[in-house]
């Protein structure tokens, strides 16, 4: 009797859910057809930022002794959050994503009334801007924005319209790490990765936005295609990369998703060259690790971070207090000696000089004009390009290229 | 005040006294009334299960019929199939759904080739100490985290990790497995195996030893009890077994990404790569998963391996 019933109950569930599954999603590939193109065309006109009319802060008021904060691991070492805290009496609660798509989440619907800022990269800013989830800033509240290099001032990943959305934080290149016990002279050129010689000890960032080092390459070795930004591509410039790192993915042994995934690869001996960032490299010094990093003739690509500022953030005037003291020189530069990575205010390089001898010449810091020209700072590619047409290919056509052509 | 206190210690007194308090009401009726009981308690669960689990699956279904504008990247609520067109017209995407199905295939018949002898012994062979000593080697892994222990093969795998320097020691040249698809495949088998040991001993525990003297008495051979009553007695066992190695290995994306170094592109990869940018299209692989279990369930079924549960 028990079996019965219970037999009749599990038919029932089994017959009811897995058959409406099995209808919807038409059990054994039913629906197959022909194939068809990534993506419908939509509206083509040009993009608009839907919170560019909001009022921005005319004045600083109190506190409110809370701020929420989306940020990079790292960016908020007690050295820095302690003082402020301290300074102004907002608390300071974070949450640390482990990918700049996980920032785009988290800062969906402003943020949702929780989070006030997110210490996103360039190539989620955009993204977060043109869905709404960021609020402008009035930059004339923050004192140390004004000794920023101008590159960083109003650059294009978080100014839109001459309206800014946050203010710029820190930035790096995306280097070429290899190990000093397969190369004996430093390599000076990103052909190595292209190159049979290392095939099966190459290792490469795991993301479409990798996509981007392709075009750096081909801007450099075949300037019949054109190329001028690697984030702005047409059809054609986007699939000859395509192609080129269609030839690449037989070569590569490891696609790294996370800095202690490569890590371990070069510390095993499992690959000796990849694209990387300088925080492996630090990492893997302080490893007694024989490694090197370059930035090749064809220049490279890079991160720059902003404190984005959240459209329903819940505790404007504490984060603006701490747009302020974070791109303060000396705050900049504790940041950027503790994670190895470049300030973005110009009187920082003392200050790291006193936190550690020779670190502004190490990352850069004081840098020429066109030590900036040689790297390509990662933005979300979109459909418009700063032309003003629509024949770029966009981030979504990225990814699927990247799981469907490449990989 | 005055007057209120009177006239309620007058309703009050002859309920205490006379006839039974609300409580004692509520649950006479629960006694008298069966399904009432049922529902009382049913309902929290159900409404759970509901609202949370099968409203949370309807949404991802309702959104895999949306698309993303290329331009705004803002979700379009218009009705259409082209991310199913797109899945299933797509080389690449259907290369990933056979990969995925063909690991977890794998990982499955391995596993339960190993499970069927290893749980036969514990349930009938071993003594009740060796038993226990087992059941805890079978458990202890569940106790430590997935990650460590998929970092724990990382070590073993790499180049001059711990498994080149054994073979190199017995004079093997070194194998070059990390960053494959054999390793994503050994790590899997691993990590669920537990996952098989565990029904297929309550399976084999539960075969009456009367059962098997009786095939002897019969002049069943070894082989022959094993196939005519063990493994048929073991069926049901075995199938929830298979149901996990295979749901598991089906919706997994991070040994791929750390064993697999991103060379080892499963159906949870492509769903975690278009989560934040193209949910519509995550959704329409998310169903491709949820499509396959349901077959698999349903082909489960008409082989009777839920008759005996």
């Amino acid at each position: 009797m028990h079996n019965l019933i219970r037999n009749r109950w599990r038919a029932v569930g089994a017959v009811s859910l897995a058959g409406a599954l099995a209808l919807l999603a038409g059990c054994g590939g039913g629906s197959s057809s022909a194939p068809t193109g990534s993506t419908s065309g939509g509206a083509t006109s040009g993009l608009s930022v839907p919170t560019a009319n909001l009022p921005v802060l005319k004045k600083i008021g109190k506190g409110e002794g809370q701020l929420n904060l989306i940020a990079w691991l790292g960016y908020l070492q007690p050295q820095w959050v302690k003082p402020f805290e301290r300074q102004t009496g907002c608390m300071i609660h974070a949450t640390y994503p482990n990918t700049s798509d996980e920032f785009v989440t988290l800062m969906k619907n402003g943020g949702g009334g929780v989070w006030d800022m997110a210490s996103s990269s360039g190539d989620a800013d955009l993204r977060i801007i043109y869905a709404g989830d960021a609020h402008p800033v009035n930059m004339n509240l923050i004192p140390g924005w004004k000794q920023f290099f101008p590159v960083f001032q109003s650059p294009p990943f978080n100014t839109v319209n001459g309206v800014h959305y946050g203010v710029s934080l820190q930035w790096g290149p995306n280097v070429l790490m290899y190990s000093k016990k397969a190369f004996k002279t430093p390599p000076t050129s990103w052909n190595v990765l292209y190159s049979k010689q290392y095939s099966g000890k190459i290792s490469v960032y795991d993301g479409p936005i990798y996509i981007a080092d392709g075009a750096m390459y081909l801007k450099y070795h075949d300037p019949s295609l054109g190329i001028t930004d690697p984030y702005e591509l047409t059809q054609p410039q986007f699939q000859a990369v395509v192609n080129l790192l269609k030839g690449q993915h037989p070569l590569v042994k490891q696609y790294w998703s996370s800095a202690p995934a490569q890590i371990s690869a070069f510390a095993n001996g499992d690959v000796t060259v990849g694209a990387s960032w300088p925080y492996q490299v630090s990492a893997l010094t302080a490893q007694h690790f024989p490694i090197g990093a370059v930035i090749p003739k064809e220049g490279a690509t890079g991160w720059a971070d902003t404190w984005m500022l959240a459209a329903k953030a819940p505790h404007p005037n504490c984060a603006y207090m701490w747009m302020r003291y974070i791109t303060t020189p000396k705050v900049q530069a504790e940041q950027a000696v503790s994670y190895g990575e470049t300030p973005d205010n110009t009187l920082a390089c003392g200050y790291m000089n006193q936190i550690s001898k020779g670190s502004c010449a190490l990352y850069h810091a004081n840098a020429p004009a066109a030590y900036f020209k040689t790297i390509a700072l990662w933005k979300t590619p979109v459909a418009t390009c700063d032309n003003g047409k629509p024949d770029c290919v966009p981030y979504v056509d990225w990814v699927s290229a990247w799981n469907t052509q490449i990989k | 005040m005055s007057v209120t206190t009177p006239a309620g210690a007058a309703t009050a007194a002859p309920a205490g006294a006379g006839r039974p308090g609300p409580w004692s009401r509520v649950s006479a009726l629960l006694w008298r009334r069966p399904w009432a009981r049922a529902t009382l308690l049913l309902t929290p669960p159900l409404a759970w299960f509901l609202l949370i689990y099968i409203a949370s699956l309807a949404v991802l279904l309702i959104t895999a019929f949306w698309t993303i504008n290329p331009y705004t990247t803002n979700i379009e609520r218009a009705w259409n199939l082209s991310n199913f067109t797109n899945l299933l017209g797509t080389p690449a995407y259907r290369q990933i759904i056979l990969r995925t199905v063909g690991m977890a295939a794998g990982v499955t018949v391995i596993d339960a080739i190993v499970a069927i002898p290893f749980a036969y012994y514990m349930a009938r062979i071993a003594r009740p100490r060796t038993r226990t000593f087992l059941f805890v080697c079978v458990l202890l892994p569940l106790w430590a985290s997935y990650l460590a222990k998929v970092f724990a093969w990382l070590l073993i795998f790499t180049h001059d990790g711990v498994l080149n320097w054994t073979l190199g020691k017995i004079g093997i040249g070194p194998l070059n497995l990390i960053y494959t698809n054999t390793a994503v495949f050994i790590v899997f088998c691993y990590i669920w195996l537990p996952y098989m040991v565990i029904p297929v001993y309550a399976a084999m525990e539960r075969i009456p030893a009367s059962q098997i003297e009786a095939s002897q008495d019969l002049g069943g051979r070894t082989l022959r009890t094993v196939r005519s009553v063990i493994l048929p007695l073991a069926l049901p066992g075995i199938v929830a077994g298979s149901i996990f190695t295979f749901s598991l290995t089906l919706g997994d994306y991070i040994t791929p990404t750390l064993i697999g170094g991103g060379n080892s592109t499963l159906i949870g990869n492509v769903i975690d790569s278009n989560v934040v940018y193209n949910l519509p299209l995550a959704a329409a692989m998310a169903t491709v998963p949820i499509a396959i279990m349901a077959c698999y369930l349903l082909a489960a079924r008409a082989l009777g391996a839920f008759r005996e549960i």
